[in-house]
């Protein structure tokens, strides 16, 4: 039902149902909001958002509260303004004043709200809580002193991931954001996936660096430092060197990686290929013994460390295969290291991937001596970004430089796995020529495309139908896991990443990431898949040269110990 | 420990969360405390995750998840009792017990507690030792209190 309200003495029309938030955004008038997160339920618990509605005697926070007809809402009125710089004000009592030093100063949610109600001195001396930074664990790191409590964290744990790794704890005053019995965020049901990063407007939240660790192995002449980058690095850069992500910008992002110091620089989607080959080899064994079926894909290390915390009998039901990271670092240490005449313990790799659980999966995954490790280690595109604003380098006008390893080849399918639903299309086309030892008629598989959290298709490969679905976001894959255990639904492989929409969305992605960011992610990959001659993964001749020359063929036992793990062993590779 | 939590858990259904609170409850009445470990069992058998569990009870004053000491010490910081100046005597009780409030001593011999009140408004300030109240307490009694179980316990 629509009818008119009047807003700052204007009238415009609303509908039954929606919130003042809401009416708002459509009109373009601008509340300050903390807590309000889109697509999530309302708490009202920062009070940021308050208006004055004629009548009500208190002010009201405009993002739960509904409109009737005929209300006269103030959004800023005096009153209006002034409560809310005390409310800023008050949040400020008790936060750190070390802007200049702070992780998030000049991209934070605290600071813009401090000027935005221009508020010039400290007008409140609250009392500090004492607690712990809580490092413990190899992604995330919380700094509980700087967190206002807006509980963004704790809903996107809650409702979008599923896992609830964090809450809020004690009352009042003495209320804080943390983890069961104070332990830290190692110890919990945590899956890094760093989408509380994402949504923390203040440096509360944060990812492991490991960006000084890499400074200094790029300064090392012992060392030879090379770089593996995720499929959706490319695009995601371009955003932060306001350049259009057009077909250069590979080249752009590997001149940098040069520039940089890095010796030489892979493509994961080249690993990817490899990890499709391996992997529709897997399935087809499965679909012929016909056991540990639906298979779900295991690439994104938060789901398989779900898996593994959470619902450990489903374990024989992931792919064997490791993760494209864990797989270029192996191919790297084990073989590609010689090739270049390198000792594998004075490679130093390094991986820039969209996300913070890769560096938790990289922690994990050592060489046989258990001594070293196949990835040494794993910056995010956020962290990548700082290094090439750290080394002076001017991305936008640099020289494109094609690559030059003989290992630079990829298909379009491994560049997929940068998006939910990637993955399963490039695999299906891959054992859709393994099955039959023809291309599919259309290569494209557009039900399994877009933003959205759960694709699924039916495809015909050979005279098998299999019936195939993408999720993304874990708590998604929660409820389809149930649904799969009481036999509601059956499928035949799942493919499963806990943040939505995929990589493109990570944890390790630019902070601040809209709808139209995700948008223009997700064309770029799709537009490597229009514009590339190599669209499957079999037809990638580096792929098929290291089957010639390295390799046993697909699936076979001996390539276990270089691209599969033992689920039983280690978990979470 | 295990037999115990497993007979309290069967008074209550499986995978409601009402019976929370009730359950908690009941394990600090026989434990003393809420220890870590029935905490996830209950949230196993509630269908909630370990955190909310702990974020719940961390929420209420009356969960405590460190064992009591031989001697519970509760003090009052009601209104009332506030105003016969109970913050002196939380602060000598920390002095001379050599435990924060909330706490447990090393040794497992003192625990202290604040109360937001003891409902004796009419006794203030009131101290409440394992289960018998003290009121009217003056700074003089409170320490001869303190000494009294010190010597008791040693």
């Amino acid at each position: 039902m629509q009818f008119n309200i009047e807003i700052n003495n204007q009238q415009y029309s609303a509908k039954r149902g929606e919130t003042i938030k809401n009416v708002l955004d459509r009109i373009g008038i601008h509340v300050p909001t903390l807590c309000y997160m889109n697509g999530f339920s309302p708490t009202g618990g920062c009070r940021m958002c308050i208006v004055e509605v004629e009548g009500i005697g208190e002010l009201v926070p405009s993002c739960s509260h509904l409109v009737t007809e005929w209300m006269k809402i103030k959004t800023h009125s005096p009153r209006v303004l002034k409560s809310r710089k005390v409310l800023v004000e008050l949040l400020l009592a008790s936060h750190p004043d070390d802007c200049l030093y702070c992780e998030r100063s000049g991209n934070c949610g605290l600071q813009d709200l401090a000027a935005e109600m221009n508020i010039k001195e400290r007008k409140y001396q609250g009392r500090r809580q004492k607690i712990q930074i809580d490092n413990a664990c190899p992604s995330i790191v919380r700094d509980p002193a700087k967190c206002v409590l807006c509980g963004r964290c704790i809903r996107v744990c809650d409702e979008m991931i599923g896992v609830s790794a964090i809450d809020v704890i004690g009352r009042g005053t003495d209320s804080r954001i943390g983890t069961s019995y104070n332990k830290g965020l190692n110890t919990q049901t945590c899956v890094k996936c760093g989408q509380c990063i994402m949504v923390c407007p203040t440096a509360a939240l944060s990812e492991k660096s490991n960006f000084h660790a890499v400074i200094e192995a790029l300064g090392n002449p012992e060392l030879f430092p090379v770089v593996q980058f995720s499929p959706t690095v490319p695009a995601s850069i371009a955003e932060d060197f306001n350049i259009k992500a057009s077909k250069d910008i590979l080249n752009l992002l590997r001149a940098a990686l040069k520039k940089i110091g890095f010796r030489q620089v892979f493509d994961a989607s080249m690993a990817a290929d490899l990890l499709i080959m391996e992997e529709a080899a897997g399935f087809i064994e499965r679909l012929n013994k016909g056991d540990n079926l639906p298979m779900f894909t295991s690439c994104c290390p938060s789901w398989v460390s779900f898996v593994a915390e959470s619902k450990p009998t489903f374990l024989p039901f992931l792919s064997t295969t490791c993760s494209p990271q864990q797989i270029m670092g192996r191919l790297i240490k084990n073989y590609i290291a010689s090739s270049a005449g390198q000792k594998s313990e004075n490679v130093f790799v390094v991986s820039v991937m969209p996300c913070t659980a890769k560096k938790y999966e990289a922690d994990r995954d050592r060489m046989k001596d258990g001594s070293s490790r196949n990835v040494d280690a794993v910056i995010t595109t956020r962290e990548l970004v700082k290094m090439i604003r750290l080394l002076g380098i001017d991305f936008a006008n640099l020289e494109p430089e094609p690559s030059d390893t003989a290992f630079g080849m990829r298909s379009s399918s491994g560049n997929l796995f940068g998006i939910s639903g990637g993955h399963l299309e490039g695999l299906i086309r891959t054992i859709n020529h393994m099955m039959t030892g023809q291309e599919m008629s259309t290569i494209k598989i557009s039900e399994l495309r877009g933003l959205k959290n759960k694709k699924e298709v039916k495809v015909k490969v050979g005279k098998t139908l299999l019936n195939v679905v993408a999720v993304s976001g874990l708590a998604n894959a929660k409820t389809l896991v149930e649904d799969i255990e009481s036999r509601r639904e059956t499928y035949q492989i799942v493919e499963v990443m806990a943040c939505p929409n995929g990589c493109i969305n990570g944890g390790g992605q630019k902070l601040g990431s809209d709808e139209k960011n995700l948008k223009s992610r997700m064309k770029a990959l799709y537009d490597v898949d229009d514009e590339e001659m190599i669209k499957v993964a079999h037809k990638n001749p580096i792929i098929t040269d290291l089957y010639d020359k390295f390799l046993a063929k697909p699936g076979s036992e001996r390539n276990k110990e270089l691209l599969h793990v033992s689920r039983l062993k280690s978990a979470t590779t | 420990m295990k037999e115990l939590l497993a007979k309290i858990l069967s008074k209550y259904p499986a995978g409601k969360k009402e019976g929370l609170l009730p359950i908690l409850q009941e394990i600090q009445k026989q434990q003393g405390f809420l220890p870590e470990e029935l905490l996830s069992e209950v949230g196993k058998y509630l269908n909630l995750p370990a955190n909310k569990v702990h974020g719940v009870a961390a929420f209420y004053d009356q969960f405590r998840f460190r064992p009591l000491g031989q001697t519970h010490f509760k003090i009052c910081r009601g209104t009332a009792c506030h105003l016969y100046g109970s913050s002196n005597y939380l602060s000598e009780l920390e002095k001379q017990l050599k435990v924060k409030a909330g706490g447990t001593s090393r040794d497992r011999k003192f625990s202290l507690e604040i109360t937001n009140c003891l409902g004796a408004c009419e006794s203030a300030p009131v101290l409440q030792v394992n289960d018998k109240y003290y009121p009217h307490v003056t700074p003089e009694e409170l320490a001869k209190i303190i000494r009294s179980f010190k010597e008791k316990t040693e």
